[in-house]
């Protein structure tokens, strides 16, 4: 009990302090891929310190949905970060909801911070909505189909269930089907916290804008807020990526070192898909908005030819 | 006079949703007047599913009927009608023969009928109220042929006799096909829907709301009837078909919304995505039922139950907030709204919950019943043919498809209408409606909230509902007091942990911001690049929103680009006005009703030929006919 | 892609390890550039630039600050899409008559604490185009101006160690 209760908190801390260093880890390796030294990786802690004094300048237009969504966003980012496997294969909420459960409440944010974009009454802010929830909703049959092929193995759709399954047979990992959900995966992540070729984190461009356009009326401890959510849904999703489809290290049960080996594991694998991740923005270019749907439409062929092919090899 | 009728139905509601919740709770009654109609009299059974869709009716009348009371003033007609309509709903539920739900049906389609024509002077509405009356008597001609082809061949017209006879599988086949296709017409499956987005628009606000939210779902009780009960066991494809058509009317459905600038015609196409989310999980648990897995036979019947129920609440609650706002401001079209937020407080936050729970999101109703779809659809591994697997990968995708399609269209009529600055005056000078009105949103919204809460209270009474219509022994375990457990350890939902987490995690932030923010704000205009002049036609429309949906399904869309540019007398350069519209062409009407239709107008004109006009040829014709029954007597 | 990944790996970090700080680039104005700015933005400093009608000489060389060669981002700077997120305006031209509204309403729009660097010969007083009637001349005559780098246009190595200088960062 106390050791759940641990690990709770452990998890609580990785994702809420370590998801900025996550973000400038990348940053660093994409800026050494092109030559630059780069900002260091603990840069983006120095943003959200700034960004936490500075006063907050809020449209006249606005309402109280613009003024709650940095919350509820940040809030379905820390809930989540109680219910994905992480350091340990059943943290604290992981009977409260499985990857449908998760998945649902990141919609909750893409909702209201489409919402909050509309309310400002400018073109920008509905412009980015308008193609944040398109891309959401094109990613949606992806990810449920790529969870439904790791399900299908585990005979549950629960993550603890399907990290402890994959973690007794470490080789299934490697099966075709696998690695078909994740590449399918994989593209919806990058869809999904809007990185590239999706969406480029660092433009200043409205019109090529998705993620960027919504916040454009955000200031001070609000944008600190949602850039902080953007962070750890970036977590959130690498670290599901790492521990769903390589749940190898994933202890099963809580102890003091269970959870420190847990960490470590996430760590390095985090760090993984970090470098994975920098070496694509690096190597691609982003794509017109109109052949997202594309991009998207090949991760979903993938996920339902790693379906088919575990209806055919079971 | 017109307040008394509404509180009447109140009062008709509130005791039908009574007797109702007895109804699934497990009392059983039965009424037979065998006297008061030919062919088996009147007869009315109250079983467990029957009292799940009579609660349905009785409790979505209250507040519709309390919304009415509130616009006594602007709807003076129809009250009988109404009357009548609510009567004859709850009735279809109950009828246990041939004659009486027949009658039913046909009362509540003709009810309705009047109450989508009731503004006599529109055009739409006249258009609409045709449309609705062709369709739905085409589905009325299947159920009656249907029926009296039943009765025939089981000797009866009882629904017990039906259950107890054995038909013969063609037979059976047949039945089926031609009810379920009187079925769904009613429900407003894809491709027979078309009567629904014109006629839930053009009825006035709490007849679509009741229209929407209890209507159609009589349509789904019709098919769980014929698929698991009155028909006994049915084959395999009974099920496919079911969600087939469950995943193109859902993905279908909510594509047509998300593109409509109709506040009440995108609510009418949502009605079709969520019929079709019910028929998923119908169609999964018929298939399951047919595979001889009664456990997840009840689950899937349980999430469409759920989702039906559901359905109610939030549609009930958003054709009235689409009324509260089409009463304040006189226009529907989204693109002329804006800012209501501000004019219209609290019909804005009822609308806002409503719109949560159909985007499915936690912690409201709408996501427990899609998270149950989904469970019931992830487990189709146990039946081994991968054929059906397929069929089961599909509506799986579909479902997550139209989840995320739904987030998007609902963020459109949310945003658009009810935040950032009035597009149009009418727009700016709204204001918030009369009391009974929110107190009719108010009491639907809690219900959605409670609905989503109570999952563990709702979805095991609901279970138990399927379990005795499938005939499964034992009530299926569905988890304890917190937690939904479905099939064992396949998956879990705790919807007041996600519920609680998700409120300390918000309070967390905002102590924590409280602590460590200044806090300070400063009121100033939206960014928009320094321009001098922010006015509401630089705002996001609706069609802007809707535009890279239109341009990523432009094959289903097909739209048209109209670009209308009127320069000045003295030189072209000189541009005065610019229209711009982009409509989407619908591929039912041009493929298929239009084609038709053609056909059956050219038909029509050949046998035109006959009709000259001329008493002499009508005479010979009279004459021709005597001659030829002379010569074959 | 892996082409690109090769060359990019095989040139290693381009970015000069100093600045060249050239002779006084910053001319400070407010007196409160000091202590403040430099407690709130040594480590992160976002900037808007604002063009209130330059020649687009001052853009060139401020756009060259972002590429490998002298990356200021590795100093915690960063330019941002909407004065919302900005710290700082990086205003140059000489101010046209059109772009004096728009620039007073950037610098109402951005939050609190916050300052005005004003970069070349036209923002610090109109330059060559002081006392045209299409200009209001200089930027300080419509927002209060905090620091000035000078130059026409200044090159990026100057406003690098200019805009070191008014965060109070070393090089």
């Amino acid at each position: 009990m106390i050791a759940d209760l641990v690990g709770a908190v452990v998890q609580l801390a990785l994702v809420s302090l370590g998801s900025p260093l996550l973000i400038g880890v990348v940053r660093t390796l994409k800026a050494r891929l092109v030559g630059r030294r780069g900002p260091s990786p603990w840069q983006p802690y120095a943003d959200l310190r700034k960004l936490l004094g500075k006063e907050r300048v809020v449209s006249t237009t606005t309402s109280w949905i613009f003024a709650v969504t940095p919350t509820i966003l940040a809030a379905t980012m820390l809930v989540s970060a109680l219910i994905v496997p992480l350091v340990i294969s059943r943290p604290a909420l992981g009977f409260a909801g499985n990857v449908i459960v998760l998945m649902y409440l990141f919609l909750i944010g893409t909702f209201f911070l489409a919402l909050a974009g509309l309310d400002a009454g400018s073109a920008f802010g509905g412009m980015g909505g308008s193609r944040e929830v398109a891309v959401a909703a094109l990613a949606e049959p992806t990810i449920v189909l790529a969870v439904f092929a790791l399900a299908m193995r585990a005979g549950t759709i629960n993550l603890g269930g399907v990290v402890e399954r994959v973690s007794t047979d470490p080789w299934v990992a490697l099966a075709p089907g696998h690695l078909l959900a994740f590449a399918a995966f994989f593209i919806v992540m990058l869809a999904e916290t809007g990185r590239l070729p999706v969406d480029n984190p660092a433009t200043h461009l409205e019109l090529t804008m998705i993620h960027e356009a919504m916040v454009l009326e955000y200031s001070g401890p609000d944008l600190a807020l949602i850039e902080w959510a953007a962070a750890m849904k970036l977590f959130l999703f690498m670290s599901l990526l790492a521990n769903l489809f390589f749940p190898w290290g994933v202890p099963t049960h809580a102890s003091v070192t269970t959870l420190a080996v847990g960490a470590i594991v996430l760590a390095a694998k985090l760090a993984v898909l970090a470098g994975l991740l920098a070496v694509m923005e690096t190597g691609v270019a982003k794509l017109r908005l109109f052949r997202v749907p594309e991009l998207l439409a090949g991760s979903f062929a993938l996920a339902l030819l790693s379906v088919t092919s575990m209806f055919l090899l079971r | 006079m017109t307040a008394l009728v509404y509180v009447l139905a109140v009062i008709v509601g509130l005791a039908a949703g009574a007797v109702g919740v007895g109804g699934m709770l497990g009392i059983g009654m039965t009424w037979r007047l065998p006297a008061l109609l030919p062919l088996g009299g009147v007869s009315l059974v109250l079983d467990p599913l029957a009292g799940v869709f009579l609660a349905l009716v009785g409790f979505a009348a209250v507040p519709a009927s309390l919304y009415a009371l509130g616009d006594t003033r602007r709807t003076p007609r129809g009250r009988v009608a109404y009357l009548l309509f609510v009567g004859a709903m709850a009735v279809v539920p109950l009828a246990a023969n041939a004659l009486t739900f027949l009658l039913a049906w046909e009362l509540m389609s003709l009810a309705s009928y009047v109450l989508v024509m009731h503004d006599r002077e529109s055009r739409e509405a006249i258009r609409a109220g045709w449309v609705y009356a062709v369709m739905t008597h085409a589905g009325v001609v299947c159920l009656v042929v249907g029926m009296l082809l039943l009765g025939t061949w089981t000797g009866s017209f009882e629904v017990g006799a039906w259950r107890a006879a054995a038909l013969a599988p063609g037979a059976r086949n047949l039945v089926w096909t031609l009810l379920a296709l009187g079925f769904a017409v009613k429900a407003g499956v894809i491709p027979l829907h078309v009567w629904l987005p014109l006629a839930h628009p053009a009825a006035p606000s709490h007849v679509s709301a009741l229209m929407s939210g209890v209507m159609i779902k009589l349509g789904v009780y019709g098919l769980i009837r014929i698929s698991l009960d009155w028909l006994g066991d049915g084959p395999a494809w009974w099920g496919t078909a079911i969600l087939l058509a469950g995943a193109v009317s859902a993905v279908v459905g909510v594509l047509s919304a998300i593109v409509d600038r109709d506040l009440k015609r995108v609510l009418a196409f949502s009605s079709i995505e969520n019929m079709g989310i019910i028929l998923i999980g119908l169609g999964a648990g018929v298939l399951y039922h047919a595979a001889g897995l009664p456990a997840l036979a009840v689950l899937g019947l349980t999430a469409a139950l759920y989702h039906a129920v559901n359905h109610a609440a939030f549609k009930t609650l958003l054709f009235l907030g689409a009324g509260a706002v089409v009463h304040a401001t006189g226009t529907r079209d989204m693109d002329a709204l804006g800012g209501l937020i501000k004019r219209m407080p609290w019909t804005t936050a009822c609308f806002l919950t409503g719109a949560v729970a159909i985007a499915a999101l936690p912690p409201l109703n709408g996501f427990v019943s899609e998270w149950l779809t989904f469970q019931a659809l992830l487990q189709n591994l146990l039946i081994e043919r991968p054929g059906v697997n397929l069929v089961f990968a599909l509506g799986i995708a579909a479902l997550a498809l139209t989840g995320g399609l739904a987030v998007a269209c609902f963020v459109r009529v949310f945003g658009i209408s009810f935040l950032a600055v009035p597009r149009s005056d009418a727009s700016a000078r709204a204001h918030e409606t009369e009391v009974p009105p929110r107190l009719a949103m108010t009491m639907l919204a809690v219900a959605c909230l409670a609905l989503g809460l109570g999952a563990t209270a709702v979805a095991p009474a609901l279970a138990r509902v399927g379990s005795e219509l499938i005939g499964v022994v034992g009530s299926l375990a569905l988890g304890d007091a917190l937690t939904l457990d479905v099939s064992g350890n396949f998956a879990s939902l705790s919807v007041p942990v996600v519920a609680v987490a998700l409120t300390l995690a918000g309070l967390g932030i905002v102590g924590g911001l409280a602590i460590t923010g200044r806090g300070r704000v400063r009121r100033y205009e939206t960014w928009s690049c320094g321009r001098m002049l922010q006015t509401p036609r630089m705002e996001y429309t609706a069609t802007a929103f809707a535009n890279p949906f239109k341009r990523v399904f432009h094959f289903f869309y097909r739209p048209v680009e109209q670009i209308d540019i009127a320069a000045h007398p003295a030189s072209r350069l000189f541009v005065q006005r610019i229209e711009y519209a982009n409509p989407t062409r619908s591929l039912f009407d041009d493929w298929l009703y239009r084609p038709l239709l053609d056909s059956v107008h050219r038909s029509v004109r050949v046998v035109r030929v006959l009709q000259s006009g001329s008493a002499n040829l009508y005479l010979a014709y009279i004459l021709l006919a005597l001659l030829v029954m002379l010569v074959f007597a | 892609m892996l082409r690109q990944l090769r060359a990019a790996l095989r040139a290693g970090v381009v970015t000069e390890p100093g600045v060249a700080t050239e002779s006084a680039p910053l001319e400070v104005v407010g007196a409160r550039l000091r202590e403040e700015i430099h407690r709130r933005f040594k480590r992160s400093l976002h900037i808007r630039q604002v063009d209130a009608g330059s020649c687009n000489g001052c853009e060139l060389e401020i756009s060259g600050l972002t590429g490998p060669h002298y990356d200021f981002e590795r100093f915690g700077l960063h330019l941002v899409a909407s004065p919302r997120h900005a710290d700082c305006l990086l205003v140059t031209g000489p101010v046209t008559l059109n772009m004096a509204e728009p620039l007073r309403r950037t610098w109402e729009a951005t939050p609190d604490p916050k300052f005005v660097i004003a970069v070349g010969d036209c923002g610090r007083d109109g330059g060559i185009f002081r006392g045209s009637y299409a200009v209001v001349g200089g930027v300080s005559s419509v927002v209060p101006v905090d620091a000035i780098i000078a130059g026409c246009p200044p090159s990026p190595a100057a406003l690098l160690a200019g805009l070191l200088a008014a965060i109070g960062r070393r090089p």
